[in-house]
């Protein structure tokens, strides 16, 4: 029995059981309508590029263009730092709330009535407030992440079991140790949640900001890609955005893994 | 079951009784909660006396404040009057702050294991805390327990989300006597099992009771696995909880399954089926929620 599954499994085999061939026949329709919809220039989709015009795009102007890929580099740049920050700031502040009453009390009001606001609202008054663009495109983002990690841990600590706290105290742990060693890491699948709410906002905060208030990312050059009536650039832009939003969320999943090795699949 | 036969049952005699400790006494114990508002009298004027190394059953309907009790015991809640004794020290009073302690050790109900810490890690957990034990002698303890305790020093690796239900209990009853606790506290440790697991951990549950001769307070509402494991099963009243009935067992020991169906273990649960019965209907038709 093993001999002939070790036979049958090669890695042809094994790749093909693994192809999700529906998915990949809905990719080709999808594609296939697209072509087909500008070629008979179906209303509507008379200025839309097909996706062999955005590839020609991407192949002979873009694929070796250093602002090109500086637009990556810049859009990653922003989403790293205000996720990161938010991330730092955002994770002690939702164990304050969850564990003192008192920090509780004075700031979760305060944070209810700014959590609501979107972060694009904040833009005009960011950049009043930063000196530069960049700080405040930044600014932007980290408001995008902030809220739903504080929010996140919050909750986190809220439904320790009660068990686990009890336990360790039977078990001759100090409140130091109990807050290392059991709220810590009870709360980490939480920040996980956190986290990956987050890097998909902070995406979606970074793209807009830099369509209003910035020269340079992603999000600038779809947008130049629209008002340079390039089409095809705004495609090229939109497909980036997505995989670069992919990327992320990859990387991110990965963290999340490394944090919980306990959580097997 | 080869396990089963391996072990040796000394029966229990008054000198060996007197050498280990965990003799518990709870006198006059009562529990309100909220005294100020609603008052919701969970324990009334409850009295027990505990001998050291006895397996100790409570059994009663839903709400009727076993659970309570127990929090009482392991020093996670406060009393409202009474006072509880181990070994003669004071545990809990009216004027004590509750202290939980690694010489009571609880296994809840819903189980409690650190999810993020290996099965290994969490029973050398309270050794290392109270830092009785080095590394490598906790190390070495746990495995050792849990190869006598049905071979699961296979699964000491694995994180508790990896076993089954069964076994993720049994291991959290070696953490428990890992901490060599006075007494054992059990919490319907096996309430969400079928009948065959059940019967599993019974087994399980007798094995390590003959090993360490631990007191043990078993709280359940099931009256046939009460009276099966136990020397005594206490039946407390719904709301306000106070004890209705004290019963010894007298099956001897070591307990088998086929003892269930023997003419003195009928005789036994139809003496006390009546007012656990009268109980359960009185809890049954106020609506009672368990740990309302």
């Amino acid at each position: 029995m093993v001999n002939a599954n070790m036979r049958s499994s090669s890695a042809f085999v094994r790749w093909r059981k693994g192809l999700n061939w529906r998915g990949a026949v809905a990719v080709a329709s999808f594609i296939l309508l697209w072509q087909l919809l500008v070629r008979f220039k179906v209303p509507g989709f008379e200025t839309i590029p097909t996706l062999s015009d955005v590839f020609s795009t991407f192949w002979t102007k873009y694929m070796l263009s250093a602002k090109y890929w500086k637009a990556w580099a810049v859009s990653f740049e922003r989403v790293g730092y205000g996720f990161v920050i938010s991330q730092v700031l955002g994770i002690p502040i939702g164990l304050l709330l969850g564990t003192r009453q008192m920090f509780h009390d004075v700031m979760f009001s305060v944070i209810e009535i700014l959590r609501p606001i979107p972060p694009l609202a904040w833009v005009p008054i960011s950049i009043l407030f930063w000196p530069t663009n960049e700080m405040s495109i930044v600014f932007i983002t980290f408001i995008g992440a902030f809220f739903i990690i504080v929010i996140n841990v919050h909750d986190g600590v809220r439904s320790i079991k009660k068990e686990h706290l009890w336990l360790a105290r039977s078990l001759g742990a100090s409140p130091w140790r109990i807050f290392q060693r059991i709220i810590i890491p009870s709360v980490i699948p939480s920040i996980a949640v956190g986290m990956t709410l987050g890097i998909a906002v902070t995406w979606n905060v970074v793209i807009a900001a830099e369509m209003i208030a910035s020269d340079t990312g992603l999000g600038r050059l779809t947008w130049e890609g629209y008002v340079s009536n390039t089409p095809a650039v705004v495609i090229l832009g939109m497909i980036s955005i997505g995989l670069a939003g992919y990327l992320s969320t990859k990387l991110v999943d990965y963290a999340e893994k490394k944090m919980m090795p306990w959580r097997k699949a | 079951m080869a396990l089963f036969d391996k072990i040796e049952v000394t029966p229990r005699d008054a000198a060996t009784s007197a050498a280990i400790d965990g003799a518990l006494s709870i006198r006059r114990v009562s529990k309100v909660y909220d005294p100020d508002g609603a008052g919701v009298v969970a324990v009334q004027d409850c009295s027990v006396e505990i001998a050291p190394g006895e397996f100790v059953a409570i059994v009663g309907p839903s709400g009727c404040g076993k659970s309570t009790l127990l929090n009482v015991l392991a020093g996670f809640d406060t009393l409202t009057a009474g006072e509880i004794l181990l070994d003669g020290n004071p545990l809990a009073s009216v004027s004590r702050p509750p202290q939980p302690g690694p010489d009571r050790v609880v296994v809840f109900q819903h189980g409690a294991l650190f999810p993020w810490k290996t099965v290994l890690e969490n029973i050398m957990y309270g050794p290392l805390r109270q830092k009785t034990m080095t590394n490598a002698a906790a190390e070495e303890k746990a495995l050792d327990l849990l190869r006598r305790c049905g071979g699961l020093d296979t699964v000491a690796s694995s994180y508790p989300a990896q076993l089954s239900s069964g076994m993720q209990r049994r291991v959290e009853i070696i953490r428990a006597l890992m901490n060599e606790p006075k007494v054992l506290l059990l919490d319907e440790p096996f309430r969400a099992m079928d009948s065959v697991s059940k019967a599993t951990m019974h087994r399980h549950l007798l094995e390590m009771y003959s090993l360490c001769r631990k007191t043990i307070v078993f709280i359940t509402h099931d009256l046939e696995e009460a009276i099966y494991l136990a020397d005594t099963v206490i039946v407390m009243t719904t709301r306000p909880g106070t004890v209705k009935k004290v019963l010894k067992i007298s099956l001897p020991r070591p307990r088998l399954p086929q003892m269930m169906s023997s003419h003195e273990y009928l005789e036994i649960k139809r003496q006390v089926a009546e007012g656990v019965h009268e109980e359960a209907k009185k809890a049954f038709e106020r609506g009672e929620r368990e740990h309302a």
